[in-house]
């Protein structure tokens, strides 16, 4: 037999069928090894800080305790904890890196151990909203610090002389007076015992002295492991008698189980069980569906057995929720006026009285993460305790759940965070962790419960779908005079309380308020939405939708006037200032504006910069096109040049990217660029094929096939990164979410440059064929 | 009973003889490096070596490699030092690094058959690969490196 002979490989896609740094394990010694003291949030006073940040609002807060992060083994090697969630960013890198840096540990003598769930702990665990370096540059510098200055101390106090009069230095402490020297792990033991320093007191080391942050030379921990199958993901936790769960849920959103019968399904080899799972009623947060688990030896077993399952489905009040219908709604509501959010001069009376009114009307259809590993959870529930391990993005989020739908206290669940094979938002909801729990409970064995590709797109937290309707007043002279923005969509909150009907503080927070131009009269508005399945968190969020509308509305403007894309773009953004909307406790990104202002010198910057480096105006050959766009999200700014090709048959190819961000002050621009060239493909696939669509109430895509995304034969053939040196007190802002926003108007922008046809409603599709 | 060799060693497998190999490999086996992606040969995250050419182990049945030799991620290299994946950790390729293997499999794979790959056939060759994080460039680049020699 030859394989490619095989029908049942040569279904799909059938033309391409064809760290741990130091190993050693050591007895933990010395710091670290006695219960870590917890400092009240916020921890850090105005003078330990050239900023604040809205860590300390965050639940739980910050914990800046060298004990609880730091351990030094009498060998020398020294274990910094990683406590945010690791799904492809580097943070379980880039965070313990910072600790290393200013506590002067030899990076190649360094062990990172995952936390768990532990809010109480180590502080807020929500690695969410870009904010992991941003919140936690400062507080792991401290951590740091302190650590550095007990070996210090503890030296000094081995050698009678002064404190001042030492200095770690690349795992040892030394004192040059004397040239005397001693390692890390022969100070551990004295260490300890010295008290944790106070926050004020400790002296950071001078940037100049940076041995690895802003230089981008260390790769992340988990390289070797990940190019070796070792790396350990939530799906290949394996315990000893683990069963194999696979859950038929209800295909619509607030569907209830009729009745089903499993004979057929434990006829399959290798079924062992067929049980019901408990599902809350909709909506109520991350809580689970509910249905039916087929339990089994293998998950081949189980994905079989589901399939021979008969199933009657009581579809519920969203049974009629139609992707065509929804969006005429959502049209029809961006027309009529809706709650104003911000309102300056008279967007009304300008627009009336305007020379010129363009208007747009953008659509952008609900998206599905589709992170490569499908959603996956084990949990292990033994009377009143559990133990979960999940690729989870909120550890601590997670116990609280699992204890609250197990009954048990927190204390007795221990959440093992894994790694994430990617999160986009979906792994910051629990619901998998959440079954697995309760089946376990039920079984009194362990369970993995695996959800399939066919899961995850049927049954996930999808993303909005919105209408943006922008209307923008020129004067005689070609000058913006009014805007007004309707921003019509489900809200996430829907997802948290019945009858939601107008998006959340932090999803007009994102470019729909906080719109940077220096227009006179503006209004921004939200008509409103009712949700009619699980709304969620995706990359950029409402950044996306936003940033859609908003730039290409500005591509329409120059169109409009025969402008260059660019001028267009900075006049819009006018003078270097700081933009104040006038808008009811603007969002922020949970940032205070003192730290982290609406600057448009810094919007101005990335564009200045991507235009220089990215050869803006360059000839381009014909068929090809440059568009360019720029957004602040994530409390970074962030611009994209991308160049397009479309041939004669209408299809599109990306030859060129290029992108500048100013994030601020950064850790690792290795991987800045890596989540930069990432986003860009990400930003593609949503543009070109991204659609998950509605009828009779279900999802109506399934897997790679009908939901696509960008693969390497029509990736972008090169994206450039350039990153904005930050400033000497520049606080660090986002880097995970902000590169995908800009891309989509960018690529319509360009797409009207190469073609003259303006695409307003994403995906592109087959717009631009004949 | 089904004979598998897997790995250099012989496996044995009484069960249902449709069961997809991935399964086999991760559940059975417990070589959980190969992963699931998509169940239907549309992502290559499962991607393994059967004798010299890369296979989807999603819809590969155990019986379908019966007395056939497997070659998984953690089978590719004793210490790991497969130039292909040299290449990828000297290029920083991964993000969440899921579907790595299943790339690093195709590579090797392509590179068995075509040891000097040309730009155009890289990205047709690696166009069954999913990867979500959006590494194409890296991988691209990664795959010349190892052609070219590490």
């Amino acid at each position: 037999m030859n394989f490619i002979d095989n029908p049942r490989r040569l279904r799909g896609f059938e033309k391409h069928i064809r760290v741990e740094k130091v190993s050693r394990r050591s007895i933990l010694k010395g710091l670290g090894i006695t219960g870590g003291f917890v400092l009240a949030a916020p921890v850090m006073s105005r003078q330990a800080l050239a900023y604040e940040t809205g860590a300390g609002k965050m639940p739980h807060g910050v914990v800046v305790d060298p004990r609880v992060f730091v351990s030094v083994a009498p060998d020398g090697i020294v274990t910094i904890v990683g406590h945010r969630s690791e799904m492809g960013t580097g943070v379980r890198t880039s965070l313990p890196l910072i600790v290393a840096e200013e506590m002067e540990a030899d990076w190649s003598r360094v062990k990172v151990q995952q936390a768990h769930g532990d809010e109480v702990k180590f502080g807020n665990q929500d690695t969410d909203g870009s904010r992991s370096t941003r919140h936690y540059l400062i507080p792991m510098r401290q951590i740091g610090a302190s650590a550095r200055t007990m070996l210090e101390q503890a030296a000094a106090k081995r050698w009678g002389v002064a404190a001042t009069e030492v200095k770690a230095v690349n795992h040892e402490v030394v004192h040059s007076a004397s040239g005397r020297k001693l390692g890390f792990g022969e100070l551990a033991g004295d260490a300890a015992k010295e008290s944790v320093p106070s926050v004020e007191g400790l002296k950071l080391k001078d940037p100049k002295d940076f041995r690895y942050l802003g230089k981008g030379q260390v790769g992340i921990v988990d390289l070797h492991d990940i190019t070796t199958g070792k790396a350990r993901y939530g799906a290949d936790v394996r315990l000893p008698g683990m069963k194999y769960a696979v859950i038929a849920r209800p295909p619509v959103t607030g569907g209830k189980l009729v009745k089903f019968e499993p004979e057929e399904a434990l006829k399959v080899p290798g079924v062992e069980k067929v049980m019901q799972v408990q599902g809350w009623p909709w909506p109520s947060k991350f809580q689970p569906l509910g249905g039916v688990a087929v339990i089994a030896r293998n998950t081949g077993a189980a994905i079989k057995g589901r399939d021979a399952l008969k199933l009657v489905w009581d579809d519920g009040p969203n049974g009629k929720y139609d992707s065509v219908a929804y969006r005429k709604e959502l049209e029809e509501a961006s027309r009529k006026s809706g709650l104003v959010l911000r309102k300056e001069g008279d967007a009304d009376a300008a627009l009336k009285g305007a020379d010129k009114v363009i208007v747009g009307e953008y659509y952008i259809p609900h998206l599905a993460h589709v992170s490569m590993e499908p959603p996956v959870a084990v949990a292990d529930v033994k009377g009143d305790k559990a133990e979960i391990w999940a690729p989870v993005q909120s550890p601590g989020g997670t116990r609280e759940d699992v204890a609250k739908t197990l009954g048990i206290p927190e204390q007795n669940v221990t959440v093992n965070v894994t790694l994430l094979g990617g999160g986009f938002g979906r792994k910051s909801k629990c619901d998998f962790a959440l079954e697995a729990a309760l089946l376990s409970k039920e079984l009194g064995a362990p369970v993995k419960v695996q959800w399939t590709r066919e899961d995850d797109i049927h049954n996930g937290f999808l993303h909005t779908v919105s209408v943006e309707r922008i209307e923008a007043g020129l004067d005689k002279s070609g000058k913006v005079i009014a805007w007004r923005h309707r921003s019509v969509a489900p809200s996430i909150a829907s997802t948290f309380a019945a009858g939601t009907v107008h998006q959340a503080p932090f999803e007009i927070g994102m470019g729909l308020v906080d719109m940077p131009f220096e227009i006179a009269n503006i209004s921004c508005e939200n008509p409103e939405a009712a949700a009619h399945t699980r709304i969620g968190w995706f990359r950029s969020v409402s950044n996306i939708p936003r940033a859609f509308a908003v730039q290409s509305m500005v591509g329409e403007i120059a169109q409009a006037t025969g402008r260059d894309q660019k001028d267009m773009l900075l006049e819009l953004i006018g003078s270097p200032r700081i933009v104040k909307p006038n808008v009811k406790d603007l969002w922020n990104y949970g940032e205070p504006q003192d730290s982290y202002p609406i600057d448009t010198a810094r919007l101005r910057k990335v564009v200045e910069l991507v235009a220089e480096k990215g050869e803006w105006g360059r000839k381009v050959p014909k068929g090809h096109g440059l568009g360019i766009a720029v957004h602040r999200s994530f409390v970074s700014y962030i611009a994209t040049i991308v160049e397009v090709a479309v041939d004669d048959k209408g299809k599109l190819s990306v030859p060129r990217v290029d992108t500048a961000i100013d994030c601020g002050t950064y850790v690792n621009p290795e991987r800045i660029a890596s989540q930069i060239e990432g986003a860009a493909i990400m930003g593609l696939s949503l543009a070109k094929y991204g659609e998950i669509t509605f009828k009779d109430g279900k999802v109506q895509q399934k897997n790679f096939d009908d939901f696509q995304v960008v693969r390497m034969d029509d990736s972008p053939v090169v994206t450039n990164v350039y990153i904005v040196p930050p400033g000497p007190d520049t606080p660090p802002s986002g880097v995970g979410e902000p590169g995908v926003p800009p891309f989509a108007p960018a690529l319509i922008n360009a797409i009207f440059a190469a073609t003259g046809k303006r695409i307003r409603s994403l995906p592109i599709g087959k717009q631009l064929e004949a | 009973m089904i004979k598998v060799k897997i790995n250099g060693q012989e496996q044995s497998w009484d069960g249902d003889p449709d069961l997809p190999l991935l399964w086999f490999l991760r559940d059975e086996a417990g070589l959980t490096g190969t992963k699931y992606g998509c169940g239907q040969a549309l992502c290559g995250a499962c991607t393994v070596i059967v004798d010299k050419e890369a296979v989807r182990a999603c819809i590969t049945s155990v019986n379908d490699v019966a007395g056939r030799e497997v070659t998984t991620i953690e089978g590719l290299h004793p210490n790991g030092d497969h130039p292909v994946q040299k290449a990828w950790r000297q290029v920083n390729v991964p993000q969440c690094g899921f579907c790595q293997a299943g790339q690093i499999m195709q590579a090797a794979a392509l590179l068995m058959d075509n040891p000097k790959p040309s730009h155009d056939q890289i990205r047709e060759a690696m166009s069954g690969n999913i990867c979500r994080c959006g590494c194409y460039q890296r991988i691209e680049n990664a795959v010349h490196l190892a052609s070219t020699g590490v």
